[in-house]
């Protein structure tokens, strides 16, 4: 399968291969959404490719200018829609750099413990819908048997199974549910022995290996230069994670390590993916039980609104609320770059405010994008067959891409 | 640091440069962008583009500021730098030739604000349709379109 060339060496000389142009999508099962590559085949190889995006354009970007900064978490939900507490714990981190605020350590551990079962959930979908692509059809049961349950934490903590919007500009959004350490402990307890049976499934399965392995393969620095980040880049080598590198909403205070690997190739990401759903178990453990007690807000009366009791007995809290709901609250001018580490890689929020209540430019730097750029250096000069195990492996969504 | 020398390799290079929330942005003149990005990629270890974008100070001039947020792998840093260009000369040299992964997101820059990107392999739209009228990310590009009126159906 991995063997450039193999099908156009067996064609006979009289029957040389003739060029084509295969258009795959938008609409094809491995596209998961609406991607149109085009491939120029010779034979079985692929001599070009190329991707052509855009059908999935909402105008989030322009959509931001026209909202109060707290209306637009709602919006950051949809961009990537397999990790939108990600999204929205970007978009808070960025607003609050701009606004200076404080966060207190409760809501910070909140956010991680949740921000892990986003990522555990987005690779238990990747990791479904991957080896379904690839012919492994009841690893997506397993993993989707899984996924349910954290749906499930996830409706517990907002009262929404996908477009949760709970982390809210200074804190959260409720109060943490009653509960909802014996959810989350059930799940995170069980968990490594679900993982332990995805891998018995697939990471010593031949078929598995023949289609993963040698695939999909590029040069590092190729990589880079094309705009790759994450899972794809420590698959190949590079100790980089955001996490460690840069950390945020107190990363530093988490044990766990970065897998890498050195091939570069499918096989190599799915083993990275599936160790990072192992550290991620290992992030909510630590924060399950170690869960700092205090306030699930920032002390920012002019940001956060004011304790729902407070509101009828103190006159300012009032005032607070009445302002914040009609014309929001001004953020001082000036602009940020904040970058958090997705399930895809670096996921980044350039926000510039000019003063207003409102942002002024939004900007979304979304890990699928630069990934499904640097496609054409891993299938070019490959087979076709090889190109959906490729394209499967760089964990595209394509609201990410589009936004 | 950074700022110091680009100013020191390439002068006239950097116009201004500002610290907001521990970020540094560096405003670079637009005619030497590649020559700054190349400088900053080869000699300080800026070998990633983590993205380019715009934002349109409409009605000021010169009107769109393109951003590119550059970053370092080794040791870590990450540095914006910002040009300004004027309306009605909307354009500015790519950096592809420097980043290939700048392709996508400079057109992404020409086809929601109009900016061109001269010598770019492959200038077309990305994200609206082939054919389509305007640059939605522009200031002056209405939010909401005319109301479709059912009664002269």
């Amino acid at each position: 399968m991995s063997e450039p060339n193999a099908n156009v060496s067996e064609t006979p000389a009289d029957t040389a291969p003739r060029r084509m142009t295969l258009n795959m999508g938008p609409q094809h099962p491995s596209t998961h959404g609406v991607l149109r590559m085009m491939l120029e085949l010779e034979g079985e190889t692929i001599t070009k490719a190329g991707c052509d995006i855009g059908y999935l354009h909402t105008g989030i970007e322009k959509e931001f200018e026209a909202k109060l900064y707290q209306q637009g978490v709602t919006l950051t939900d949809r961009i990537d829609y397999l990790c939108p507490l990600i999204n929205n714990l970007c978009y808070c981190l960025a607003v609050e750099k701009l606004l200076d605020l404080e966060i207190p350590p409760a809501a910070q551990w909140m956010r991680v413990m949740l921000g892990e079962l986003t990522r555990i959930n987005s690779h238990l979908v990747w990791l479904g819908t991957h080896s379904m692509d690839l012919g492994a059809m009841s690893v997506f049961l397993y993993c989707f048997r899984e996924r349910e349950e954290i749906l499930k934490i996830f409706e517990m903590f907002s009262g929404q199974r996908m477009m949760t919007s709970y982390f809210r500009i200074g804190g959260l959004a409720l109060e943490p549910p009653r509960g909802w350490q014996q959810a989350v402990g059930k799940f995170i307890d069980a968990f490594p022995s679900h993982v332990d049976e995805y891998e018995e499934l697939l990471t010593k399965n031949p078929i598995w290996m023949r289609r993963t392995k040698g695939v999909g393969r590029a040069a590092l620095d190729d990589l880079i230069a094309h705009g790759v980040t994450g899972p794809m880049l420590r698959a190949a080598g590079l100790n980089w994670d955001i996490r460690k590198s840069e950390p945020y909403s107190s990363y530093e205070k988490f044990d766990f390590d970065v897998p890498t690997r050195t091939e570069g190739d499918v096989y190599a990401r799915y083993q990275v993916r599936v160790e990072e759903l192992r550290q991620s178990a290992r992030i909510v453990k630590q924060a399950l039980d170690g869960m700092p007690a205090g306030p699930w807000e920032a002390d920012a009366p002019h940001v956060v609104l004011p304790d729902r009791e407070k509101m009828k007995t103190q006159m300012e809290a009032l005032i607070y609320h009445f302002k914040i709901v009609t014309e929001g609250f001004r953020v001082p001018a000036g602009d940020v770059y904040q970058v958090v580490e997705s399930p895809r890689g670096e996921m980044g929020y350039y926000v510039v405010s000019d003063g207003t209540a409102r942002p002024y430019r939004v900007f979304i730097h979304g890990p699928s994008f630069g990934n499904l750029q640097g496609l054409p250096k891993m299938v070019e000069g490959r087979l076709v067959a090889d190109a959906i195990a490729a394209l499967g492996s760089t964990d595209f969504v394509l609201g990410d891409v589009d936004r | 640091m950074s700022e110091n020398a680009v100013a020191a390799e390439i002068p006239g290079a950097v116009l201004g440069s500002s610290v907001h929330r521990g970020q540094t942005s560096l405003e670079i003149a637009p005619a030497q962008i590649v020559e700054v990005c190349r400088f900053l990629k080869d000699q300080q270890q800026f070998t990633r583009l983590s993205g380019v974008t715009a934002v349109d100070w409409y009605p000021t001039e010169p009107r769109f500021e393109i951003v590119y947020l550059l970053h370092a792998l080794e040791p870590n840093q990450r540095l914006r730098l910002k040009c300004r260009v004027p309306s009605d000369r909307a354009e500015i040299d790519s950096v592809t030739g420097v980043w290939p992964g700048a392709n996508w997101y400079e057109r992404e820059v020409f086809d929601l604000f109009g900016v061109v990107f001269l010598n770019h392999p492959d200038l077309r739209r990305i994200m609206m349709p082939e054919g389509w009228d305007g640059h939605p990310l522009r200031k002056d590009y209405p939010v909401t379109g005319p109301k479709y009126d059912y009664t002269q159906e």
